[in-house]
């Protein structure tokens, strides 16, 4: 008799598997044939870059999406999963990159929300329990040490408290199991540490958690194991010690990947943006920029360092013309530009990326060749005699596409089917092939992926190599690291300190960016 | 005295279309759907109740049922809130199954309601109708009548009246004090989150909408079978439109909501009693009655423009929700 195989001990199951999953959606194969394993009580990070199909993996495993093909086993049990619902019950639980909570309701509601319990008979018309969830949520928040007022307002916190808040309703629910989806987008990166550290004391109570990312030095820093995704497809796992950046970069892309750009030492020369004491308000009438004095010179790279919603966004608007300032004063090119219109501008030597760039960089319901021309179709020779000229305009496409690697290389497909990458190679092209002697350059590479990110960094030193100003706005602190010469840090509509490229290290910049100021 | 209890009788009496309207916009708004048919639907629930309760009130009386006119009555208040709630679940397959615009289904339903309103009453309502049973009578309160000043005000009313301050306080305790109230809001200023714990955002979204186009069905037949006795052709007369400013007045309350009605309600007082007050002294005799008749629409764009304050709505109201 052969040796018969017993079942294995239930403690070697893995808490979380899907089997050779497969997802399609109009003919593109988001999943193919993917396995995912998770341990218990380990941190899975699962790395890939926009598109490779991270999200609809995880949205399988919450049940938000159903596979076409494949398993998903739970703590060694095949599962069906119709709904989010199904996967609570399971003890799966998704933090959302977007969070998943009402600004209106309080942290109390926001917890109890769907998992409700209700005094008398009368079911979800009778009264709604607070005390006792209230006991339960405060004794959750204590055996982790977290601070949360559960009567605030969940819309006044800050994003950081906010996300605290999604963990504990995870929890709440009865989570053994968390993911999290691009958990430190809006974190500081003092935040982000006291998120990871978090982490660890929950998995020490035994959860297991997914944590979902494109920044390769904080998978190093937080995983137990790394899986790695490229277009659809599981290209592998690996474990942190035996990683590097390069390694997990080039799993992601498939080929060699250059991470440090090449930047030789310039002069700076002449002033070419100036602002003085600049107000700006936001949609609210509140100062969202209060008094910025900022200098950008001929030949340099400023970076913005800072963290999303302390300014920026409303700063990069004024100074290119889409908002009014309150106050103050901008100089361009020695000149005052203050209240300019964005054409004006244009027409003065100004480029702009903006932050976003399906709403303000291109128009998606246009061909590629048109988004070529937005700023310049009136002039020649795209226009001549107040008619356009198409031949002009599609042969001005067909350089930048070569010059620019722009795919698909075919000037009539419309803007909006391009990839991400693409989309803001096409905004780089169209903003650098104008002689502009500004350029202002707002989270240039956003869920964009790393071919294109090279090539756009790339672009970017280039045009300071030949004496063009650029104000770079980015929340990825390693790209303002890469690129400035100086970096200036916003915080609640301030620039806190500007620091030379060669004083300004990670920790400095971070606690900066915490509003931390060194005495 | 006696005339000041009189006026604000008549204020709150006036106010209770107004009040149950904008109770219906208040469900529906905060579930995330905007619902501007409610003037429609107070149209359509006015026609149908009349209709029922005229064509039920003979054949009633000739089967010997005691108080036939009651009895038809009653089943008149049925029929016209189901027809608001039919228009309400019509309202909804558009908005939330076919996610078509909300405020051209509204539209639409508004145009429907006129039109087929117009059709029937000059088909089956004129010269060769039967008799209509009239208004419900007056039902004073046993012990709470008998408050001096008080008991006449609030406790010597008609049904409806009676109904639409119950639904005050139902309403006002189901939004913002039970688990259902709380799926509501979630669902109608974050549909994502309150699809991501579970609830059902389309479920809640049809009931929301529904329940509220029965209320603006009651709506309206207060001013068939509670007001007037009959139908005329667009005898909800903006009623519907001036709900929603109460709406937007009150915050998407339902206590805010019955205070701006009973300023509206005050609003409509003085107009009916203009010409007692113009006999009454020769300077208010020069104003002429259409000014007072133009007071419950002007105090709509007083509203409107935001005096009072900024009033933000449910932040997803008005959008369809895709997965």
């Amino acid at each position: 008799m052969s040796a018969s195989l017993s079942p294995l001990p239930a403690l070697s199951h893995p808490a979380l598997e899907a089997v050779e999953i497969t997802k399609r959606f109009s003919g593109v194969v988001a999943n193919d044939a993917v396995s995912f394993s998770l341990e218990p009580g380990e941190i899975h990070v699962l790395l890939g870059e926009n598109g490779a199909g991270k999200s609809t993996l995880m949205n399988i495993l919450y049940g938000l999406q159903k596979p076409d093909q494949g398993e998903i086993w739970v703590g060694g049990k095949a599962v069906r999963l119709d709904g989010p619902k199904d996967a609570i019950q399971q003890g799966v639980v998704m933090v959302h990159q977007h969070f998943m909570l009402v600004p209106v309701f309080t942290v109390l509601e926001n917890i109890v929300l769907g998992v409700e319990q209700t005094r008398g008979q009368w079911g979800q018309l009778g009264v709604l329990e607070r005390a006792k969830p209230a006991r339960q949520i405060q004794a959750l928040a204590d055996q982790l040490s977290l601070q949360v007022d559960l009567n605030a307002k969940v819309g006044e916190l800050p994003v950081g408290v906010q996300q605290k808040v999604e963990i504990i309703k995870a929890l709440y629910r009865g989570a053994r199991i968390l993911i999290l989806d691009e958990p430190t987008a809006v974190l500081t990166p003092t935040e982000a540490t006291e998120l990871f550290e978090l982490l660890r004391r929950l998995t020490q109570q035994g959860l297991s958690i997914v944590l979902i990312t494109h920044k390769l030095k904080e998978c190093l820093a937080i995983a137990d194991r790394i899986s790695v995704m490229r277009q659809g497809k599981m290209v592998g796992t690996v474990y942190p010690q035996q990683a590097s950046e390069s390694l997990l970069a080039e799993m992601m892309v498939g080929r060699k990947v250059i991470l440090q750009v090449e930047k030789p030492l310039m002069q700076a020369g002449a002033p070419v943006l100036q602002t003085r004491r600049l107000v700006v308000w936001d949609d609210r009438h509140q100062p969202a920029v209060n008094g910025v004095d900022l200098t950008v010179c001929a030949g340099e790279i400023l970076g913005i360092a800072g963290v999303q919603g302390n300014g920026q966004t409303e700063l990069s608007e004024a100074l290119t013309g889409l908002r009014s300032p309150a106050q103050g004063q901008i100089d361009i090119l020695g000149q005052d530009q203050t209240g300019a219109s964005p054409r004006q501008l244009i027409e003065q030597g100004l480029a702009h990326v903006p932050e976003d760039r399906g709403k303000n960089g291109i128009v998606k319901t246009y061909s590629l060749a048109d988004n070529a021309v937005l700023c310049t179709y009136y002039q020649p020779p795209f226009a001549k005699k107040g008619l356009i000229r198409p031949g002009a305009i599609a042969r001005q496409a067909t350089q930048l596409i070569q010059e620019f690697d722009i795919r698909p290389a075919n000037p009539r497909v419309l803007a909006g089917s391009l990839s991400g990458g693409n989309q803001q190679k096409l905004i780089m092209a169209r903003e650098l092939s104008r002689g502009a002697k500004l350029l202002i350059a707002c989270q240039p590479t956003r869920g964009v992926d790393i071919g294109a990110i090279e090539l756009i960094h790339r672009r970017i030193i280039a045009a300071r190599n030949q004496g063009m100003g650029v104000l770079l706005i980015s929340s990825e602190l390693d790209e303002i690291l890469a690129l400035s010469d100086r970096i200036a840090v916003m915080y609640q509509g301030k620039v806190l300190e500007t620091l030379a490229i060669a004083e300004a290290t990670r920790e400095r910049l971070g606690c900066l960016m915490a509003g931390m100021v060194q005495s | 005295m006696e005339e000041i209890t009189g006026f604000l009788k008549l204020a709150l009496i006036t106010a209770t279309p107004i009040a149950l309207g904008a109770y219906a916009g208040i469900l529906s708004e905060r579930a995330g759907v905007v619902n501007i048919a409610i003037e429609g639907m107070m149209l359509t629930g006015a026609l149908v109740a009349q209709l029922t309760a005229m064509y039920l009130y003979a054949p009633l009386q000739a089967a010997g049922i005691p108080a036939a006119e009651i009895a038809s009555l009653c089943l008149g208040v049925i029929a016209g809130i189901l027809a608001g709630a039919l228009l309400g679940g019509l309202h909804s397959i558009t908005s939330i199954r076919f996610k078509a615009d909300q405020i051209i289904s509204g539209t639409v339903i508004n145009l429907l309601a006129w039109g087929m309103t117009g059709w029937i009453y000059q088909r089956w309502m004129t010269a060769t109708a039967p008799t209509a049973p009239g208004t419900f009578p007056r039902i004073p309160i046993p012990g709470l009548r008998q408050i001096p000043v008080l008991g006449d005000l609030l406790f010597n009313h008609q049904p409806i009246v009676y109904t639409m301050l119950l639904l005050t306080g139902v309403i006002h305790y189901v939004l913002f004090y039970t688990p259902w109230g709380l799926h509501v809001r979630s669902v109608g200023e974050h549909p994502r989150a309150a699809d991501t714990v579970g609830i059902n955002v389309e479920r809640v979204r049809y009931i929301s909408t529904i329940v509220g186009g029965a209320i603006a069905g009651l709506a309206g037949v207060w001013l068939t079978l509670e007001q007037v006795g009959s139908f005329t052709l667009r005898m909800s007369a903006g009623r519907g439109f001036i709900a929603l400013a109460a709406m937007i007045f009150g915050r998407w309350t339902p206590l805010g909501a019955f205070g701006t009605s009973l300023l509206f309600g005050l609003g409509t007082a003085l107009q009916i009693r203009a010409a007692s007050l113009a006999s009454a002294s020769a300077g208010l005799a020069m104003i002429p009655t259409q000014l007072y008749q133009a007071i419950p629409y002007l105090l709509t764009i007083i509203v409107l423009a935001g005096f009072g304050g900024k009033a933000t709505p449910p932040a997803a109201s008005g959008q369809p929700y895709e997965k």
